[in-house]
């Protein structure tokens, strides 16, 4: 696939990847713009909202399975939740539960809490983690999509590692702090956020994927992403939620930071993984790089 | 932010079932609602704007969108941040098509 024939869901609307996500015409939203109200929050600052306080949810189907979808718009203040758009995912993910659709999609691009929003963003982004992991105790799969242009930081970083799988691009990023954070905080000499290759060899979709953090990887791409979401939800099984799992789990991330805590780049942690060449990860395409990954050792 | 609000006449717009959107309030950028409005001779506009002290300039482009199209019977609500005359203008134009059932 040339450049020029894809569709970027990097650069898409939220509105353009539901309608490229979706089986044609199937979308109903749920709270359109007309029926909606922007952000008090934001009014009470003095700064215009959007009708959508920057998220739309909604019905529709996947290769004709009926799913609930909600995504989040980037551009509108960094895709970040404030105290409705964070009540539109909750009560999303919370109506899911009763009418059992097939799986929730979340299409994530956000940087996490809307600070403008103080308690009420931190509130709204625990009440969505309870909420996803509500539906997945209820049994509902819930389905991260990962590659807008704010990756999924801080509060959203974490809804995205507690769904049940995460489809992400290399353009995609997932951490908690994001980049120009830690470098706040820590210093330049901890993290250079300047350093966009760095960055991505750090939180980039091709280094989750490596990692085992992500499901799949598929290019950026809309209808690539549309697949990726359909191959996982024909063969997804939501386990059943117990102790043995969470434990299993935990000494996975305990041996992962005994094994890479000190490594200061992707390119020593690619090598520890077994990668022969780890140089040449970045520049090498989605196909390599998936083949790359299934010739590890594990 | 500045709200602003204008009436600009204008000939009837055909009757549109549904509200209609476009754009995304980013830099630059702007998001415009529209839907039916009280009068079908008449475009009502009601326009939040984080740029301050650009009411003129505002009257001027959009008073130019109601005198060049059938946008009469509309509420069109817009929300803005910081977009120029000319994507202003483009973005109206997109909205109404929309809204009269044209392209996506």
């Amino acid at each position: 696939m040339t450049r020029s024939t894809r569709k970027s869901w990097f650069e898409a609307t939220a509105r353009t990847r539901i309608a490229g996500l979706l089986d044609a015409g199937s979308f109903c939203e749920i709270m359109p713009p007309a029926e909606s109200q922007p952000s008090p929050h934001l009014a009470q600052l003095d700064l215009p909202g959007a009708f959508d306080d920057g998220v739309v949810i909604g019905c529709g189907q996947i290769e004709k399975r009926p799913v609930f979808v909600a995504a989040q718009e980037g551009q509108f203040m960094g895709g970040a939740v404030g105290e409705i758009h964070g009540a539109k995912m909750v009560g999303l993910l919370r109506r899911a539960v009763e009418e059992k659709p097939a799986a929730v999609v979340l299409l994530i691009d956000s940087g996490g809490v809307r600070l403008h929003e103080a308690n009420a963003g931190l509130i709204a982004i625990s009440e969505i983690m309870r909420a996803v992991l509500d539906a997945r105790a209820a049994g509902l799969p819930v389905i991260a999509l990962v590659g807008g242009s704010c990756g999924a930081f801080g509060g959203m970083g974490i809804v995205a590692k507690l769904c049940s799988a995460i489809v992400i691009s290399e353009e995609g990023r997932l951490a908690l702090s994001g980049p120009e954070v830690i470098e706040t905080v820590a210093g330049v000499e901890e993290f250079d956020a300047r350093d966009r290759a760095l960055v991505w060899r750090v939180t980039g979709g091709k280094h989750r994927y490596l990692m085992g953090d992500c499901a799949a990887l598929v290019e950026d791409d809309i209808p690539a992403f549309r697949a990726g979401a359909a191959e996982l939800l024909a063969a997804w099984r939501e386990p059943e939620p117990g102790i043995a799992q969470l434990r299993a789990r935990q000494k996975m991330l305990e041996d992962r930071l005994a094994a890479y805590g000190d490594f200061r780049d992707g390119l020593q942690v690619w090598a520890a993984l077994g990668v022969a060449q780890p140089e040449t990860v970045p520049s090498i395409d989605r196909d390599s790089l998936v083949a790359l990954k299934e010739g590890l050792p594990t | 932010m500045e709200t602003l609000n204008f009436r600009f006449n204008s000939k009837p717009a055909p009757p549109a079932a549904d509200p209609a959107l476009c754009g995304v309030v980013g830099s630059g950028n702007l998001e415009i609602l529209i839907r039916p409005g009280d009068a079908p001779g008449v475009c009502q506009v009601r326009i939040k704007t984080s740029a301050r002290g650009f009411g003129e300039i505002w009257q001027a482009v959009v008073g130019a969108f109601a005198a060049d199209h059938l946008a009469g019977g509309t509420m069109v609500e817009i929300n803005d941040m910081g977009a120029t005359p000319a994507v202003v203008s483009l973005r109206l134009a997109q909205v109404l098509a929309e809204y009269r059932g044209g392209v996506q």
